[in-house]
């Protein structure tokens, strides 16, 4: 089973990886996007220190979910999904190392620039180490429940705007948690019950979404 | 499977003629009782129940936004329960029930938003704040609006009715944080002042009428979610009937 998930595993990397220019675009979005607020509220250092952390948290948060869309989309048009089901890999485990590759593609881009975003939005030094370290424990939690809401409407004729009305408020606990662990940080007062919790939705989810995304898909393979 | 196998003794109510059969007896009951006691609550809470000594009139809008807030959560945990049954035990009852019981909760649910904003505007000074409390509630709203929205997203309804099953059951790990974000963090929401460990922390003369009409919503949802049941059930009578016409 080990070797069957492992073999999942290099699949979807190498998948990934044969088009590096895909995986780049949340990271493109994140800079993008971040680049947009110093043009809309005013390039004020003061502002964008306040705004920042929240601004690159709800902007990280919007490229994982558009980014986990249609991670079952295509595996479904083409027939693998019902492969995969065949296969001896439970469809949870299935779920799950999908999940943690599309989030060592997507995610971890993320956290690796978001101290270059910290500098760019006037984030004091300490945001430096805590905006990254908040974004690893909670960006993977992003995908799990983004990959629960994909998984649910996979096949269906509205997708996206769907998909966000599901997914964003299930989100809301992780981004509440990741901005403040990043502004306790920052404030002095230390994050560290910020960073356990943080650390605990990272442990539920992926406990607890690879159920439901496996219930999702089964119900899209019948 | 073998979780289809164990037999529940609800599974006698699972079968629609009878379940039917039931309902249609205690619906006027329900309904009959909701329009009756409704007035009394009404006057009790409005003119009879004594004045606040802080809030003095102005808390009076509680006895509609507590009742209403107490069910919304109640309403998403029959969504959820039914939603388990349904994709359990394939009940199309449960499916029915809780695709009914949805737009209920998310009625009391803006209800309990609009009224606690309203409650805000005075006693906080705003009409709202983000704190836990109204943020998670925010969050059961959209749970119902993604819910009905998921239900019919699809050609086949089947599918999109359990694939809205599964979102209940991934939503109800908010009720807990509904129920308890009053005391897990320092809101300016007030806890919960009835169902406490050490008794209500209300004076019995304002506890009464904030029941009654609590009674008062839980009679009105159970007959309106009974109606909702039994439309839905005739419109899939009339949809099949109409099916095997034409084929």
């Amino acid at each position: 089973m080990v070797g069957a998930a492992l073999a999942l595993a290099r699949r979807d990397l190498m998948l990934a990886l044969r088009r590096p220019g895909e995986a780049l675009l949340p990271v493109l979005f994140l800079l993008t996007g971040t680049a947009l607020f110093p043009l809309g509220v005013g390039p004020g250092a003061e502002t964008l220190a306040r705004i920042g952390s929240g601004v690159i948290w709800v902007l990280a948060l919007f490229a994982v979910t558009v980014g986990t869309d249609r991670l079952w989309a295509a595996d479904l048009e083409d027939g693998s999904l019902e492969q995969l089901e065949l296969g001896i890999l439970p469809l949870e485990l299935v779920a799950l190392v999908r999940c943690l590759v599309h989030w060592l593609v997507t995610g971890l881009p993320l956290v690796v620039i978001s101290p270059l975003l910290a500098l760019l939005m006037q984030q004091p030094p300490a945001a430096l180490v805590a905006l990254p370290a908040a974004l690893l424990l909670g960006t993977p939690v992003l995908v799990m429940i983004g990959a629960i809401g994909a998984a649910l409407l996979v096949g269906s004729r509205r997708s996206q705007a769907l998909t966000a009305l599901l997914v964003l408020p299930l989100q809301i606990p992780a981004l509440i948690f990741g901005v403040g662990a990043v502004e306790a940080s920052t404030g002095g007062i230390g994050g560290t019950v910020a960073y356990l919790i943080l650390g605990a939705l990272l442990l539920g989810s992926l406990a607890l979404a690879p159920f439901a995304i496996a219930a999702a898909l089964r119900l899209a393979l019948e | 499977m073998i979780v289809n196998r164990i037999r529940l003794p609800v599974h006698a109510y699972a079968n629609p003629l009878r379940f039917q059969r039931i309902a249609d007896a205690i619906r006027p009951w329900t309904s009959l009782l909701a329009l009756a006691l409704f007035p009394v609550g009404l006057v009790w809470a409005l003119a009879v129940a004594p004045a606040d000594y802080q809030q003095s009139d102005a808390y009076r809008i509680m006895y509609v936004h507590v009742p209403a807030a107490w069910m919304s959560m109640f309403t998403y945990l029959v969504v959820g329960g039914s939603s388990a049954v349904a994709l359990i035990w394939r009940h199309p009852l449960a499916e029915i029930a809780a695709r009914a019981a949805a737009p209920i909760g998310a009625c009391f649910t803006a209800i309990a938003l609009v009224t606690g904003s309203i409650w805000g505007k005075p006693m906080w000074g705003t009409w709202w704040v983000w704190d836990a409390r109204l943020t998670s509630v925010l969050i059961l709203f959209f749970l119902y609006l993604g819910y009905i929205a998921l239900y019919d997203a699809f050609e086949d309804a089947s599918r999109g009715a359990r694939a809205a099953s599964i979102l209940a059951l991934v939503g109800l790990v908010n009720i807990p944080i509904v129920k308890f974000s009053v005391d897990w963090w320092n809101t300016l929401h007030q806890p919960s002042s009835v169902l406490r460990m050490d008794g209500p922390s209300m004076p019995p003369s304002m506890l009464w009428p904030l029941l009654l009409m609590a009674l008062v919503f839980k009679l009105y949802m159970v007959s309106v979610l009974l109606i909702r049941i039994r439309t839905e059930m005739a419109e899939r009578r009339i949809s099949a009937l109409r099916g095997a016409e034409t084929a």
